[in-house]
This record gives C-alpha cells, structure tokens and sequence, in this order.
C-alpha cells in the first residue's frame, strides 16, 4: 500500500536512530548526553510509530506513546532533577577517548551488517534491515555503558540498548503485544531500581562516580 | 492420579504472590518470618503434588512436563529450607542492627516475589513470558543483595544489575531472533512464542537464524547461570547480600537460567541443520571449571570462596549437558540437583559463623569443630561433600560425567579431571584449617538451626549410598528429552 516509500521511511528512521547512538558516543557532558538520549527516544517512537502504520498494527502505537512520553520526556527530565541535584553537571570521565570509541562504534556496526545481512538472505528486506540496525543501536549501547564510568551515564547506556531492542521487536511482525510492553515494563522497573540505587548512593557517598566504587572492592586489602 | 479441587500449577504462582502482598503490609518481623516458612513450606506442597495429580492442559502461557517438574521440587524444596534458615538469620540480624524492621518487611516481600518469578521461569510456555520471569527474579535479588547498603553491598549490586542487565537484554534479543525464525512455519503472534510449539515446528526454522539466536541466549542467560567469562558479578553479589540470599542464588537463580539454556538447546537440538548447541557449551562449561578451581587459592572470604566453588560446578553442570547422550545428561541433572542441596547447605553455616566470628575473612575463622561443633562438623561434611569425596552424591555424579566423559571424548577428560583436581585441593587446603586448629575469635555458643542444613546433608548423603529406582527412571526420562 505504502510501496516504496514505507520501506525508506522505514529505513531513514531505523538508521538515524543509528546515528543519534554514535552522537551519544562523543557527548562528554552530562547534559548534553540527557537530551540525547531524549533524541534518541524520540526517533524510537517515530520509527515504533511508523511501523505500527505499515503494518496496520494499532497496538504498537502504544508502545511508540511510551517511548514518546515516557523516555523522551519524563525520563530525561527526571534525569536533569538528578544531576542538578547531585551537583555532577561538570564533565564526563570517559574510560577510553572519544577517537577509539568511535572507531569501536563503527566496527560495532559493521560487524553486526554483516552478521544479520548474511545469515538472513531470505527474510524480508525491511525486517532483516531494521534487525541489523537494531542491532548496531544495542550494541552502541552497550559501548556506551563500558566506556563509561558515571553512574547516570552508564544508565543513559543502557535505556538506549532497551531502545535497540525496542526496534528489534517492532520491526518483526505481529510480535505478541506481551513482549512490546513487558519491554515497557523493564524499562520502567529498571529506573526504578536505579532511581533507589542512585538515592542510595548519594546517601552514602558523594559521588555517582562507579569508579569511587570500586575502591570499596571486598577483597583489595 | 488424584484431581485436586484447583491447579497445583496455580497454587505455585498464586502462593507466593499473595503472601508477598501480606509481607509487605505486616510490620511484625517475627510474624512474618514465620508466614515467610509457611508460605515458603506451602508452594512446596503445590510443587511436591505436581508428581501426584494430573497435569494440567498445556497451555499458551503455562505448561508442565518431566523436565520442568524437577526443577520446581528443587526450587521451592531449597525456597522452604532457605526460609527457615533466613527466619534465624535475621533475627541475629535485627539484634545486632545490621537490618531495620522496615527492611525486613521489604526482605520478607521480595523473597516471596523472587520465588514467584522463579516458578513461573519454570512453569512458562511461552518463551517471552519466561524472558519476563527470569528478569523479574533478577531485579528481586539485585534489590536484596543490596540491602545491607554498605559500600560493598551497593557495588555488588550495581554490578550484578549492570551485567545482569546487559544479559538479560542479549536474551531478549535472541529470544526476538526465534520468533522471527518461527514467524514464517507457525504465523504471527503468540502462536510463535509457544515453547511446545516452536519445539513441535522447529525442524523447519532456518537453522542459520536459530544458530544465532542461540548464540545471544547463551550468552544472555549464560551471564546468569555465570559461566566464565561473564561471571563477574557473582562473587560480589554471593559475598555482600544477606546469606539466605547467597544460598538461593547459587541454589536456585543460577538453575533457573540454566533451565532457560536447556530448554533453547532442546529447540536447536531439533533441527537438524542448526549447530549442534554442545560444543559451545562444553568450551563454556570447561573454562568455568578450570579459571574457578584456580581462583579459589586466593579466596580470603569464606562467602567469595563457596561462589566460586558454585561457577566451578556450573561449569561442570554445563559441560555435562553440553557433552548430551543418557548418561551425561543424567550425571548433569543428578549433579544440580545436589550442588543445590549441598551449596545451599554450606552456605546456611557460612550464615551462622560469619555471624559468630563477626567476619567473613577466611584467616579469623579456625578451629569451628572445637567451638562449635554442630556448624564445624556440618559445614565440614558440606565442603567434602561438594569437593567430591565419596560416598557423598556429588561424588556419584561427578564420576558419572567423567567416565562418560571418558567413553565420548577421552582428550577432553584431561582438562575436567585437572580441573575438578585443582578445586579439590584448593577446598581441602581450606577446609582443614576452617575445622580444625586453634579457634580464632569469639567462642561464644550460638542459637543456630541446624535442621535445613542437615537435612540437606542427609539428602545429598544418602544420593550418594542409594537412588530410589522412580528417581532413576524419572532422571533417565529427562535426560531422553534433553537429548
């Protein structure tokens, strides 16, 4: 019905989803990688959105409202409160420097190309597409979590893994409503736990840094 | 066959969650201690009957079989010794101030929500649902290895929420790379989720797609079975969480994942072009064996040290159902069913003397026997029994995969013996001056229970001298479905 278009549509979302993954390798404030991650949400939910249109499939428009409401507004803005909060607006400790983790990233998403595009000759192009950008997103994420060493920061790192899933499981088709909001849902449990962590945290040190953590490692006496 | 008026299966999950919803509005520690057994002792009884009654109709969401059967005995069997143990735990605890009445009722609910997650990890049919059930487990736990709120504690369960996290996301994604796979033979929607039917088709599914999957799931729950490399979060998590808390997660979580990798194997296994699952497994088993018997020489804390004994026998469990064929699969599952006990057992005395000596260092705690007969003597019969000393039943098992070890591939036996050498010196090293020589530290007697832990033993002890015949026939039947 939609021909052409839906499929570059399609494919325009899942890849500049892709690309605000790589902007969040480089953000070194924390700020600026908050509304990053907002970014990120919000390309999420136009994608989620435009698939539930193709595929003719209403409920997954809820999903793309929770990735609108939910992780582009409410937890971005949860997040600003907590860093104003815990005073930690100054720069980011990356592990590893901006130049490698980006070449990282971009082996990252080579690799999982070529991975999904060569076992998956027979699948329909939009899905094994959108999987292979999936893909790249959580693995960026997940780059984004090692080469991180704030607390916040490793959060941001993994809510845009979820986001990775998210676009994995919208693009197959018809899969159960269960998974799309248990996904919600994890996302949701997951701040909470973190919200407690982080409080936690900030009760007993003055730090989010995980690397004061490690100071405390039991056995390094 | 006895019909009961409700559904065993219903009872298991039903159980716990109300009693978890009681947990978290009683304020009274004691009572609810005592609701925490009573509970605990009841999903048992639910879980126990499965054996008995009918089995219900399996469904889109909920299915029974052999295989799953014993995994939910030994978990809520595990769930209602641990809560005994916990009830004495904890009152030490209160006493000494180390938990508030506030976070006792939160540790009362969420034990109650682990072991509801848990039975429906094991009880689900559905492949997401299970996803869901495992991850609701693991933010439980994460949550109660945290509770202490020391330094160590918070790292610990930051860790173990990271790269429990980061596992429980590359299971999800394998568990999307099935449903893609099955999409095309099965259909859309839930259809495609349903264990028994995935199972049923799966000779179909492209296998290069499956082969894939595989490969996230095992790397996803095999973060929590903690196999090596991604084992990291275990040692931390067992040592800093409360001890009733260690003794589930190395009786029971790391089961319940291991559970979800033997189930996915059954898929792979029934299609003919994918990969066969077991080499991939015995490499994971055998470096977790080998990389933990060695790491248990530099242990200093008693808790860090039984963790890694726990990643060794799960790497050895893994190797055993990697290997595949009656008997090693048979050894394998005889072989959790007593780390279980046995680990579980160890660590209800780890609990008590740690809380005696005040410490959980290895160098303050000598000389238990003397002091403290009934824990000394006890954890003594644990750390051989999990060494693997005869008669005990670890000793049964571990034979059983080795010889058949020996009767597949007899080069890879080399690195198990060495592997399962090396940890029974380490153990043996510790466990003398753990029982024996000079006490150390405060001498005091102890309110302890030593029924959980005893009774553990007997089991594990009488495994080793006599399998009843149903047992062994049960075992034999599973360890045909698991290939």
């Amino acid at each position: 019905m939609y021909g052409n278009l839906s499929f570059d549509i399609a494919h325009l979302l899942a890849g500049g989803l892709v690309l605000v993954s790589f902007m969040m390798l480089y953000q070194d404030r924390l700020y600026a990688l908050i509304n990053t991650y907002a970014l990120h949400a919000l390309v999420l939910s136009l994608s989620v959105a435009w698939q539930a249109l193709v595929q003719h499939a209403p409920h997954l428009f809820v999903t793309a409202a929770i990735a609108l409401g939910f992780k582009a507004i409410v937890i971005p803005v949860a997040l600003h409160r907590i860093v104003k909060r815990l005073g930690i607006h100054r720069d980011i400790e990356t592990v590893v420097g901006i130049g490698p983790t980006m070449l990282a990233g971009m082996g990252l998403v080579a690799l999982s190309m070529v991975v999904i595009l060569r076992i998956t000759p027979d699948a329909d192009p939009l899905a094994r597409e959108d999987l292979a950008f999936a893909l790249s997103v959580l693995l960026l994420g997940l780059l984004v979590m090692v080469t991180r060493r704030n607390a916040v920061s490793q959060v941001i790192g993994f809510m845009a893994l979820e986001n990775g899933l998210i676009l994995a499981a919208t693009g197959a088709r018809g899969m159960p409503l269960v998974v799309e909001i248990s996904v919600a849902f994890s996302v949701v449990i997951a701040f909470i736990v973190i919200g407690i962590f982080l409080f936690r945290i900030r009760e007993r040190f003055d730090t989010v840094d995980v690397g004061a953590l490690d100071e405390f490692r039991g056995e390094r006496q | 066959m006895i019909a009961l008026p409700f559904e065993a299966v219903t009872a298991v999950l039903v159980i716990p969650i109300v009693a978890a919803a009681v947990l978290a509005a009683l304020p009274g520690y004691r009572a609810a201690a005592r609701i925490n057994v009573l509970a605990s002792f009841l999903t048992f009884l639910a879980a126990a009957s499965l054996f008995v009654t009918d089995r219900p109709e399996t469904g889109q969401y909920l299915f029974v079989d052999d295989l799953n059967i014993v995994f939910i005995v030994l978990n809520t069997f595990v769930g209602f010794t641990a809560s005994l143990f916990s009830a004495s735990y904890i009152a030490h605890e209160l006493e000494t101030g180390r938990l508030t009445s506030a976070n006792l009722r939160f540790y009362h609910a969420m034990y109650q929500v682990m072991m509801f997650g848990m039975n429906l990890a094991f009880v689900a049919n559905n492949i997401g649902l299970m996803w869901v059930a495992v991850e609701l487990a693991t933010l439980t736990t994460v949550l109660m290895v945290g509770i202490y709120r020391t330094h160590e504690a918070l790292e610990a369960a930051w860790k173990y929420f990271l790269l429990g996290s980061v596992g429980i996301a590359f299971a999800l994604f394998g568990t999307i790379l099935v449903y893609l796979a099955a999409r095309p033979f099965i259909g859309e929607g839930h259809d495609a989720m349903v264990w028994t039917l995935l199972v049923e088709h799966a000779a179909a599914f492209d296998p290069a797609l499956l082969n894939l999957a595989f490969i996230f799931l095992i790397l996803g729950y095999g973060t929590k079975v903690g196999l090596a490399p991604l084992h990291a979060w275990l040692p931390d998590a067992h040592a800093e969480g409360p001890t009733p808390i260690s003794a589930v997660l190395s009786g029971l979580l790391l089961n319940v994942a291991l559970y979800a990798v033997l189930r996915f194997k059954i898929l792979l296994a029934a299609n003919p072009e994918a990969i066969g699952p077991g080499p991939l497994m015995m490499t994971m088993g055998l470096t977790s064996l080998i990389f933990a018997a060695f790491m248990l020489y530099r242990r200093r804390d008693i808790k860090r040290l039984f963790a890694y004994s726990s990643i060794e026998h799960m790497g050895i469990i893994v190797f055993a159902f990697g290997l595949g064929g009656p008997l090693a699969n048979f050894a394998g599952l005889l072989h959790m069913v007593m780390h279980s006990l046995t680990k579980s057992a160890i660590f209800y005395a780890v609990g008590h003397v740690a809380q005696i000596k005040g410490t959980q260092k290895l160098s303050e705690i000598r000389g238990l026997t003397e002091t403290h007969p009934g824990l000394g003597w006890g954890l003594l019969i644990g750390v051989i029994a999990i060494a693997g000393m005869p008669p005990l039943g670890i000793f049964m098992s571990e034979f059983l995969i080795v010889s058949s070890t020996f009767a597949v591939h007899p080069l890879l036996a080399i690195p198990l013996v060495f592997g399962l050498l090396v940890a029974f010196g380490a153990l043996l090293m510790r466990l003398t001056s753990i029982a024996f020589g000079e006490p150390t530290g405060n001498t005091a007697p102890v309110q302890a229970s030593y029924l959980p832990m005893y009774a553990h033993l007997a089991l594990v002890f009488g495994a080793g001298l006599y399998l009843p015949s149903a047992l062994v026939g049960w075992f034999q039947n599973i360890a045909g479905i698991l290939g």
